[in-house]
C-alpha cells in the first residue's frame, strides 16, 4: 500500500476513485450537515523555508461540518489551518502551493482580500489571546473595524456573542474591567465571542481545549457543539476522546520524513470504529503517536 | 551598596548647595558670570533644548523602532545595518556627537551656535538607546497577539494602533526617561553646538546655555562659583527627578485609562 496515498471515505474528485473501499454514505437520519461543499483542498502543500512541512493534502468539507484534524505532534495540523486565513503570510518564509477554495473563492490567489477573508474565517489558538485591555472593546475593536461604530448596535452585538458562549452573566457588570483580569476558560471563551462576534462562516479552533481545567473544556465544548450546523468548524485535538464525542468528520494527518499528510479521511464513526489505514488503527487505538 | 554613593552625592550637594537655593536663584539672570544672581535664562535654554531633541527624537525613534521591529524581517540585511550602526552610536563618546553636530548643523545646515542645533545634536545622541529599547518593548510583545488582531481582519495600522503602541508604551516611557536623562545632563556635545551664552534666548536661534554647561562653566573656569555650581547641580538633579516621576505617573495613568475606557 502506497503510504503517501490518503485513503478516502468522502469522495474528494468525483469521478476517481474513493480510496480503498468503496465509500459507504452516511444513513440519511445521521446527516449532520448541509452535503454541500463548503472548503476544497487540492494538493496543497505548505513549506518553512526548504522544510516541506505538509505535503499534497487533498480533502473538502462540508457546511456547517464539524471536522477535527487528528496527528500527532509536527505534522502540520496547524500550518494548515493557518493557510486558510492565510496567516501563513505573516511567517517569514513560509511558502503555500496548491488549491484551497472556500466556496467560489480561491484563497491562495494574490488578489484576495485578505481582511474580509479573515473576517468570514474566525481562529482560536491554543492559549487564549485576548488583548491587553477592556472586555468590550476586545468585541468592539474588530466590530468597529469592519465598518459597525453605532453605540447601540454595538451593544447588542456583544451581549448576543456574550450570551451565546455563556459568559453574559459572569462578566456583566465588569464589562469594562481588563479581560486578562478573567480566568483562562472565561478568557478562551471570551475569544471564542470576539470571533463569532463577526459571524463566521468558518471557525478555526487550535487545540482550543489543552490548556483549559476539565469544567473549562467541557463548556467550550459544548459551545463548540451548539455551533454545529451554523458555521462550519475545523478543530485540531490531541484529545481523541473529545474527536469522537464532538466530531462529523475527522482528518488523520501523519508525518513521513519530517513531512505532515493527511492519511485518512472521513466520518468520524467510520474512523474509529473501522479505520482503513494501519496507523490509523494504530493511532486511534493508542498504539502509535 | 549603590545606595551608599547616591547618598553621598546627595549629602554633598545640599549640604553645599540648600543655602543658595532660592526661588529668586531659580527664576533671575545670572551676574557677575555667575557667581551672583540666578539660573533663570540657562533653565529656559535647557527646556528648551531638550524640547527640541525629544520633539524630534520621539517621533523619530518611534518610527524606526516600529518599521525594525514590524516592517522588517529581524534577519533583513537592512535590519541588520540599522540595528549594528544604532549599536556603534551608542557607544560613541558625546564630544564626537558635539563635533559632529558642529559640522553638519552649526556650519553645513547654516543654524549657527543655537539651540536648534544643540537640541538636533543632542535628538541624534540620544535616537540610539531611545530606538533600541523601543524597539525590545516592540519583541517583548508576543506573537500570538500580532496573529489573532490579523485573525479578526484588523488591518496592520489598527493593530499598531490600537495593540502593539498601548503595549509598548511602557518601554517608550523607559527609553523616553534614558534619553531625557542624558540630553539634560550633557556637556561636551552643547558646548560646540549650542554655545554658552547665559542670556536669556529669544527664539530656536539664538545661542543658549544649558545647566550642565553652565556648572561646567562655573566649577572650572569662574573663580568662588561653586557655591552656584552646586545649586544649579541641585536644580538639574531636581529636574532629573521630576521628569522621572512624572513620567512613571504618565504611564501608569496612560494604561489605566487605556484598559478602562471603551
Ligand atoms: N514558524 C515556523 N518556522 C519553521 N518551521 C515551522 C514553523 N511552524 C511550524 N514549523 C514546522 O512545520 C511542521 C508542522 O508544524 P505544525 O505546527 O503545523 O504542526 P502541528 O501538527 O500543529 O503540531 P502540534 O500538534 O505540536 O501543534 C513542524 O515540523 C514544525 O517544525
Ligand atoms: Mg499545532
Amino acid at each position: 500500500m502506497d503510504i503517501m496515498q490518503p485513503t478516502f471515505r468522502i469522495n474528494p474528485e468525483p469521478g476517481k476513485p474513493a480510496g480503498l473501499r468503496p465509500w459507504v454514505p452516511y444513513p440519511s437520519d445521521e446527516l449532520c450537515c448541509e452535503p454541500v461543499t463548503h472548503i476544497r483542498a487540492k494538493n496543497l502543500s505548505i513549506a518553512y523555508q526548504d522544510h516541506q512541512a505538509l505535503r499534497n493534502v487533498t480533502l473538502e468539507i462540508n457546511r456547517g461540518c464539524i471536522t477535527a484534524l487528528v496527528g500527532p505532534s509536527g505534522c502540520g495540523k496547524t500550518s494548515f489551518l493557518m493557510s486558510l486565513n492565510r496567516l501563513t503570510d505573516l511567517i517569514p518564509g513560509c511558502q503555500v502551493s496548491g488549491n484551497l477554495h472556500m466556496n467560489e473563492l480561491d484563497i491562495l490567489a494574490p488578489t484576495t482580500d485578505l481582511l474580509q477573508l479573515r473576517r468570514a474565517v474566525g481562529m482560536i489558538f491554543q492559549k487564549p489571546t485576548v488583548f491587553p485591555f477592556s472586555i468590550r472593546k476586545n468585541l468592539e475593536l474588530p466590530l468597529r473595524e469592519h465598518g459597525t461604530h453605532h453605540r447601540t448596535v454595538l451593544h447588542s452585538a456583544m451581549e448576543n456573542v456574550l450570551q451565546q458562549v455563556g459568559l453574559w452573566h459572569e462578566v456583566k457588570d465588569r464589562l469594562d474591567h481588563p479581560a486578562q483580569a478573567l480566568s483562562g476558560g472565561q478568557q478562551q471563551r471570551l475569544c471564542l465571542a470576539r470571533a463569532l462576534v463577526l459571524s463566521p462562516d468558518l471557525l478555526l479552533l487550535d487545540e482550543p481545549c489543552s490548556a483549559l481545567d476539565p469544567l473549562s473544556s467541557g463548556i467550550v465544548e459544548d459551545l463548540i457543539v451548539s455551533l454545529r450546523g451554523h458555521v462550519t468548524i475545523m478543530i485540531v485535538t490531541h484529545n481523541l476522546a473529545q474527536a469522537r464525542r464532538i466530531a462529523d468528520h475527522i482528518a488523520f494527518f501523519w508525518s513521513f520524513e519530517g513531512s505532515g499528510t493527511l492519511v485518512e479521511y472521513g466520518p468520524a464513526q467510520a474512523i474509529f470504529e473501522n479505520p482503513i489505514h494501519e496507523l490509523t488503527g494504530a493511532y486511534i487505538s493508542g498504539t502509535r503517536g | 551598596m549603590v545606595t551608599i554613593p547616591f547618598i553621598w552625592i546627595m549629602g554633598d550637594l545640599l549640604w553645599n548647595g540648600w543655602d543658595q537655593l532660592s526661588f529668586s536663584f531659580v527664576f533671575s539672570a545670572p551676574q557677575n558670570a555667575g557667581r551672583e544672581g540666578g539660573i533663570g535664562p540657562i533653565l529656559i535654554s535647557t527646556l528648551l533644548i531638550v524640547g527640541v531633541c525629544m520633539g524630534t527624537a520621539v517621533p523619530m525613534g518611534l518610527g524606526t523602532a516600529l518599521f525594525l521591529s514590524e516592517y522588517t524581517r529581524h534577519d533583513h540585511v537592512l535590519g541588520r545595518l540599522i540595528r549594528g550602526s544604532l549599536d556603534v552610536l551608542a557607544g560613541v563618546p558625546s564630544i564626537v556627537f558635539g563635533l559632529f553636530g558642529n559640522a553638519l548643523f552649526c556650519q553645513i545646515l547654516g543654524l549657527g551656535f543655537s539651540i536648534l542645533s544643540g537640541g538636533l545634536t543632542l535628538a541624534c545622541m540620544v535616537l540610539p538607546i531611545l530606538i533600541r529599547t523601543v524597539e525590545e518593548s516592540f519583541h517583548a510583545i508576543s506573537q500570538e497577539q500580532r496573529l489573532s488582531a490579523a485573525a479578526l481582519g484588523l488591518s496592520k495600522t489598527t493593530t499598531i494602533r490600537r495593540i502593539l503602541l498601548p503595549a509598548a508604551l511602557p518601554g517608550l516611557l523607559v527609553g523616553i526617561i534614558l534619553g531625557l536623562g542624558r540630553a539634560v545632563a550633557e556637556t561636551a556635545a552643547l558646548i560646540f553646538t549650542s554655545g554658552y551664552v547665559a542670556r536669556m534666548p529669544e527664539s530656536l536661534m539664538d545661542s543658549g546655555r544649558s545647566l550642565a554647561v553652565h556648572i561646567y562653566d562655573l566649577a572650572m573656569n569662574v573663580a568662588g562659583g561653586n557655591p552656584h555650581a552646586y545649586a544649579t547641580a541641585l536644580v538639574l538633579v531636581g529636574l532629573v527627578f521630576i521628569i522621572n516621576v512624572s513620567s512613571s505617573w504618565i504611564a501608569s495613568r496612560w494604561t489605566s485609562c487605556n484598559r478602562l475606557s471603551a
